[in-house]
């Protein structure tokens, strides 16, 4: 009885997993592969997703390539990352195995340095769209960016909080292990104290969701300004503490913070938040506001992709980039003529492109060529982003 | 005066969090002097309760959602223990750890696939979400209830297993397994009781902590868990003052730490403190001597 009850069960398991595989289609000669290597789970999937997103819809506006008078069609292989350093490799060597001619991602820089080897044996070039530290791009020659980097970030970041509150003294709060978090976080720093401040630094491990005590040093060593570049999880957790504790101090944070998980925390409070960004939604230009447009019709035409970008129709920043990324593949492979890896990656040194975020042309270590970044209050009354200037460094 | 309008956010951060860990650890602590097993899954089940409110709040009002969340909660306890513990009731002590630690993946990934992995934001449950004066440092309503709610919880288990026939069962059922079954009480009865009751005050706990710290996410429930369950160990896994006062003490103990600045090693010290608190008294705190039955 027992026995045949277990093998029932066995087999009613077997049956859901092969259920979950569904017959690949009719397989043509004529498709190019762009893999996409993204977080849709973990600490990061919020914002992997939105640039997914952006992904995804740029793939609807072009999806054919003329090559020798050949025409391709192109198809998006997406993976999930989950924000993990160590479930990434995986991620990239599925990517890898499903023979994609180039890669763009990841949202979060941790995994993409994590991924970055297996890319580079199986010689295929990657675009990151929002990865801002370093490291990523740094002594290799597959690894390509098309945002600004973590020491510019962070400099314009210290400029904003030294011209806008005159602030003499910051606090600042990141999380151990976190490329991302601590570059961004020392990079401030060392901007903030060039300029003549004080900073008090901190950090909180994985996991934590206790926010009371850090903030509470904050207050208690008198800073002018939060600096927490964290992922947007852990900033929902501090911004609703500081909200309920009463904190007056202004928050700032970088990249990743420009989300509507942001807003949704902030929502109904007195609480300043100002975050730097690549991209703003009130964009005037022809480019831009066409881009905000079409996206938003795009999203509100599909419930389930509203649903990932975190149910409203605000375009976050990294969609925009996710979409720039996604052009800037396609200038690589036109210039190439060829779906071939190795030949794109030589033809991305001198891509030259416009996109929705900005003119795109990358320097000797394939990082995009940046001055400005776009500086957002979030308006708390209604739950939108709010322009606040364009910040340069001095 | 003003030294302690500094520090004074640390220390009430510390009894709100402590009382929170303490709604969780008696879960652990009573099913382990039961049933002499370590429920890996309690920690998910606070997790599972903290998202059947974020879900049910959005279309139900909340009078009507906090007591729905709480008897969902209780629920899925009592299904988790008759559907992955009781067939393994006469099987090894350590296969009905596997299906703990089976449940608890299961739980986890359901939460994952649910909410495509995606933080969620705890509804504001109104009065308890407000903003209070504690001699001069703000801070929310229910840092300031959740340690009284705790004790007048805890008193009343208390009550219950002292005065009650079912308390004196379950007291029974934790001497000894066989002799109590051959009594005639009926242990199946007392197992679940003790599941509903942990489940019970989960979801409680669920309610307290989420209201603090708003953001559920599928992971949302292994790190309190796994501090609950350190607090029941520290104070002697098997009784629940040991559980409540195991609770408070890490708690409290883990923000003065971050207070002080070490904010890189506050893990760290709650599990050293362990250590030595278990070298020094093996049982832990309250904990019974153990004496094995031959």
């Amino acid at each position: 009885m027992k026995k045949a009850l277990a093998v029932s069960l066995i087999l009613s398991l077997l049956i859901m997993v092969f259920a979950g595989c569904s017959t690949p289609g009719g397989k043509s000669d004529n498709v190019i592969k762009i893999g996409v290597y993204e977080p849709a789970s973990g600490d990061n999937g919020a914002g992997g997703k939105q640039e997914t997103l952006g992904i995804e819809f740029a793939n609807k506006v072009v999806d054919t390539i003329e090559l020798d008078g050949k025409t391709y069609k192109i198809e998006l292989e997406i993976v999930d990352n989950e924000s993990s350093n160590d479930k990434g490799p995986s991620a990239a060597a599925t990517l890898v195995s499903k023979k994609v001619s180039v890669v763009i991602g990841s949202y979060g820089s941790s995994v993409s340095i994590a991924a970055s080897d297996v890319f580079k044996q199986a010689g295929i070039p990657v675009i990151g769209a929002s990865c801002t530290n370093p490291q990523v791009t740094l002594g290799n020659t597959h690894y390509f960016r098309i945002c600004y980097l973590d020491p510019f970030q962070g400099t314009v970041l210290a400029n904003f909080a030294v011209d806008k509150f005159g602030a003499k003294k910051a606090y600042i709060l990141t999380k151990l292990g976190d490329d991302y978090s601590v570059g961004l976080g020392n990079y401030f720093k060392e901007a903030f104290t060039k300029l003549g401040g004080s900073v008090v630094e901190e950090s909180f491990a994985e996991g934590n969701s206790d926010f009371i005590a850090y903030l509470t040093t904050a207050v208690n060593n008198d800073v002018d300004v939060i600096f927490a570049p964290t992922s947007t999880e852990a900033a929902s957790l501090i911004i609703s503490q500081a909200i309920s504790q009463g904190i007056d101090i202004p928050l700032l944070a970088g990249d990743t913070w420009d989300s509507s998980v942001i807003l949704d925390a902030a929502k109904g409070s007195q609480q300043e938040i100002f975050v730097s960004t690549f991209f703003d939604e009130g964009d005037d230009s022809a480019l831009g506001s066409k881009f905000v447009t079409d996206f938003k019709a795009w999203l509100n035409a599909n419930p389930d992709k509203l649903n990932n970008n975190g149910g409203n129709d605000i375009v976050a920043a990294v969609s925009a980039l996710g979409y720039d990324a996604y052009m800037t593949a396609l200038e690589a492979i036109k210039a190439a003529g060829s779906p071939d890896p190795k030949k794109i990656n030589e033809a991305l040194w001198n891509v030259k492109y416009t996109g929705v975020t900005g003119d795109i042309a990358f320097d000797e270590n394939g990082d995009a060529i940046r001055n400005v970044a776009f500086i957002k209050q979030a308006n708390t009354a209604d739950a939108t982003w709010k322009f606040e200037a364009i910040q340069s460094v001095k | 005066m003003a030294f302690i309008e500094k520090n004074l956010p640390y220390i009430l951060a510390g009894i709100s969090v402590g009382g929170q860990y303490a709604l969780i650890a008696i879960g652990y602590t009573m099913v382990y002097g039961i049933l002499r097993l370590i429920n890996f899954a309690h920690g998910d089940l606070f997790m599972a309760a903290g998202f059947m409110m974020v879900y049910l709040s959005a279309t139900l009002p909340l009078y009507i959602a906090i007591p729905l969340v709480i008897i969902l909660t209780v629920i899925l306890g009592f299904l988790i223990e008759r559907v992955a513990y009781k067939p393994l009731r006469k099987a090894p002590r350590m296969s009905v750890m596997i299906s703990a630690i089976g449940v608890s993946y299961f739980i986890q990934n359901s939460a994952w696939y649910i909410t495509s992995g995606l933080a969620k934001q705890y509804p504001t449950i109104p009065v308890i979400s407000n903003s209070i004066n504690v001699w001069g440092s703000t801070t929310t309503v229910v840092t300031v209830i959740t340690p009284i709610l705790t004790i007048i919880l805890v008193a009343a288990l208390v009550a219950l297993i002292r005065y009650t026939k079912i308390g004196m069962a379950m007291r029974a059922v934790s001497r000894d397994f066989e002799t109590s079954q051959l009594m005639g009480i009926r242990i199946n009865t007392v197992i679940s009781y003790t599941f509903v009751i942990g489940s019970f005050l989960a979801a409680v706990g669920s309610l307290l902590y989420f209201t603090n710290y708003t953001t559920v996410t599928p992971t949302a429930g292994s790190m309190p868990g796994l501090k609950a369950f350190v607090a029941a160990v520290f104070g002697g896994i098997g009784s629940i003052p040991g559980a409540v006062l195991g609770a408070f003490i890490i708690g409290i103990c883990e923000n003065i730490i971050k207070g002080l600045g070490w904010t890189t090693f506050y893990d760290a010290f709650t599990f050293a403190l362990l250590i030595i608190i278990l070298i020094a008294k093996p049982s832990g705190l309250f904990g019974e001597k153990s004496t094995d039955k031959v």
